[in-house]
């Protein structure tokens, strides 16, 4: 019954019960307790900031914001998150998106198609780099050995050099017209993925791509808990030794699930660029593999805990604006995030501990009543 | 302000419960929470314009681009009698989305003219601006286009050339050297000229180039560190004047100018007078863009209602860009520098942009 950190860290061992239930429990009172903290100390109401951010936040148009930044943020923690199964920690999320999306925005402005065709292209392109560019750390790790930590971190910085060395007037590039930004050619109509009018109240569509988010979640889901490869991957998470004694190819299973990674890291960029903006530009959000990492340990690499945590992390990313209209410093919100964050891992490992406690006193206490145990087997 | 107090407590009751029953445990807190923060939109009738100025990253306090949009914002309150106005700033890695988003809550909050700072806003304000016809956009260094959006512009490039010839008057080695924050089109405006500057006095000169990062990265506009390593480096391989249009790496590139005993030119404000004190004195001139000057003049002209839209470029000839001579280290190449400018005004020498 042993586990370690990481394990518990990473969500790979269960709770039963009230216990499932106290852990998130506590996160919230925690992190509430913390952010009220702050926002009292800067002389701010905490009541009156959560009113103003739900107000806001509640708003039509708002709410098709949340879950259109939530789709991308679903995708970015997915991606993390089956590294995290194996154990493998995929910085590279963020140079592996920025690089797809720039590489499927220039292939998607340049060619012609019929609609679907269009479309599927672009994301295929996506998903094609996406998956390459973690190959690379995936073979440097089973090859050389080399942490998939550092190589990962190192290619988001080739990656950035490399997608502003494409990113010119001379190569993928075109000038936005009488404007200083320049971005890749527009993807024509066939290429953008259409958006539903899902909220009453707006005109803002929500992103076509949210019913992918969704297939995503589901496909995690199945992967991991109802196939074989699933179960291999997460054998040879939990325990190497294990996994190779029972015919797992170890090395095998770190690449596939490193390019698996990427392959999803690749569509991270697909919400904005087919439902919005339609080319790479200078202003192309960036930073969107780091808030998948914060997601993906707040959702406890559970599909629908990820859900809930891209959703929460959006809902805090687009209300903040009314608190800096409103003199509050809308930082406050950055605060709230890594508190929360902080919150649920300090919440579950309290709560393991918890049980862990409770287990061994009642075995104790079971051993205590039985019969003496021969001398030696309490170790 | 969109709704009542009710609906937003009966809201806060549902989805924060929790918090409420633990800001009744907290004591104080609780009591401090009676007064939603709500009173800033409800304030007193406003005797001038409401403005509304979304930053670029950084925002005010930046000592570069942002702030002398804050310097053009803060000249017209006191001169116009403006009501107090709202100023928000963007986060970092955001959307496109989340641009339009800040744009369109000054607007329906009724701050008129709204005004955005940098090129980010670019496709933000178009859309925006389509959506309130009513309210008076501006926004600075892009050319979106729209019946009702004032673009202010700036040659970039001649006032650079202007300090480009100013380096290379002043280098004794031949050797001069050009620091750029981010590797975008806007900064290659400002190492063109400067380069075009620098030959048209000395063709053979040489010059490094230097820029801090590469885009998505916009960190080489704030990374001190990075300017500085950059400028000793070119200090160390002969170079003895240093131009940086860096933002607030620049400081940096000063310092690198006063270890090695060089010069350095600054940017965007009058760097002599605006950048930290023990190193003033290296900055010999600076390449002045008066974002200032724009924000304020857009702001004139819609207080006396003669707001037009489409493109104000503040080039040499309007006095948007130029050189400083705070210091008097300039005074006695000046008279060289004003016959280039001339000669610029007059067309006479075109800088080219691109």
């Amino acid at each position: 019954m042993s586990s370690t950190f990481a394990d518990r860290l990473l969500g790979r061992v269960r709770l039963g019960g009230l216990l499932a239930l106290a852990a998130p429990l506590l996160a919230i009172v925690f992190a509430a307790l913390v952010t009220s903290i702050v926002l009292v100390l800067t002389g701010s109401p905490p009541l009156g900031t959560l009113a103003l951010l739900v107000d806001y936040g509640s708003q039509p148009r708002t709410i098709v914001m949340i879950v259109n930044l939530a789709t991308t943020y679903y995708i970015s923690a997915l991606a993390v998150a089956i590294g995290f199964r194996m154990n493998l920690f995929n910085i590279g999320v963020d140079g592996q998106y920025r690089l797809a999306a720039l590489i499927a925005a220039a292939v998607g402005g340049a060619l012609v198609l019929p609609a679907p065709l269009h479309i599927l292209v672009i994301v295929l392109v996506a998903v094609a780099v996406g998956g390459l560019w973690a190959s690379l750390a995936g073979l440097l790790k089973v090859t050389r050995g080399v942490s998939e930590v550092i190589s990962t971190i190192m290619l988001n910085a080739i990656a950035t050099g490399f997608g502003a060395w494409l990113l010119t007037t001379d190569r993928l590039a075109v000038a936005v017209s009488g404007s200083n930004n320049i971005g890749t050619k527009p993807i024509p109509p066939s290429g953008q993925f259409p958006g539903f009018s899902l909220v009453p109240g707006t005109q803002a569509k929500v992103f076509g791509f949210v019913v992918i988010a969704v297939v995503l979640g589901v496909a995690y889901h199945v992967l991991f808990n109802r196939t074989r490869f699933g179960f291999d991957m997460r054998a040879t998470g939990q325990s190497e030794a294990a996994a190779v004694a029972s015919g797992v190819n170890v090395k095998k299973m770190v690449l596939v699930s490193m390019i698996l990674s990427g392959a999803v890291a690749g569509l991270v960029g697909m919400p904005q660029l087919l439902g919005a903006s339609y080319s790479y530009s200078l202003d192309f959000p960036t930073g969107l593999g780091f808030t998948g990492i914060a997601i993906a340990l707040l959702g406890r690499n559970n599909p629908v805990g990820i859900a809930i945590g891209a959703l929460l992390w959006s809902f805090l990313d687009n209300s903040s604006d009314i608190l800096d209209l409103e003199g509050i410093p809308k930082e406050i919100v950055i605060i709230m995030q890594g508190t929360i964050v902080l919150s649920v891992i300090i919440a579950y490992e309290l709560v393991h501990r918890y049980r862990l406690a409770a287990e061994q006193r009642r075995v104790s206490r079971e051993l205590s009543t039985a019969a003496p145990a021969p001398e030696g087997a309490g170790v | 302000m969109l709704r009542t107090h009710a609906s937003k407590l009966a809201a806060t009751t549902a989805v924060g419960a929790m918090l409420m029953a633990l800001a009744a445990c907290g004591g104080d807190s609780g009591s401090s929470a009676a007064t939603p923060a709500a009173s800033g939109a409800s304030s007193a009738a406003p005797e001038g314009a409401k403005v509304g100025l979304a930053y670029d990253i950084g925002g005010r306090g930046d000592q570069s681009f942002n702030d002398a949009a804050a310097a053009g914002l803060d000249k017209a309150k006191n001169e116009l009698g403006l009501a107090e106005p709202k100023e928000l700033e963007a986060g970092n890695g955001e959307t496109g989305a989340q641009k339009e988003q800040r744009l369109r809550l000054l607007a329906q909050s009724g701050y008129n003219p709204v005004i955005a700072v940098g090129f980010a806003y670019s496709e933000a304000i178009k859309k925006v601006a389509a959506e309130f016809p009513d309210t008076k956009f501006a926004i600075v260094d892009d050319a979106a286009e729209g019946p009702n959006i004032s673009n202010l512009v700036f040659a970039e490039h001649e006032g650079s050339f202007l300090v480009g010839a100013a380096a290379a008057l002043k280098t004794k080695k031949d050797h001069i050297g050009f620091v750029g924050g981010v590797q975008v089109p806007l900064i290659k405006k400002f190492e063109l000229g400067y380069t075009k500057g620098a030959q048209s006095v000395k063709p053979d000169i040489k010059i490094d180039v230097k820029y801090l990062s590469q885009p998505p990265d916009f960190g080489g506009f704030n990374d001190p560190a990075k300017g500085k390593t950059a400028a000793e480096g070119m200090f160390d391989s002969g170079a003895d004047v240093v131009y940086q249009a860096a933002g607030g790496s620049g400081g940096g590139v000063f310092e690198a100018a006063k270890a090695a005993n060089g010069l350095a030119i600054g940017v965007d404000s009058d760097q002599a007078l605006t950048a930290d004190e023990s190193v003033r004195g290296v900055i010999f001139t600076s390449m002045l863009k008066k974002v200032d000057v724009a924000v304020f003049d857009f702001l004139k002209s819609f207080a006396d209602n003669t707001v037009k839209a489409g493109a104000t470029t503040y080039d040499l000839k309007a006095g948007g860009v130029d050189y400083s001579t705070t210091g008097g280290q300039v005074d006695d190449i000046k008279a060289k520098l004003d016959e280039y400018k001339q000669k610029i005004i007059d067309g006479e020498i075109t800088v080219p942009a691109e």
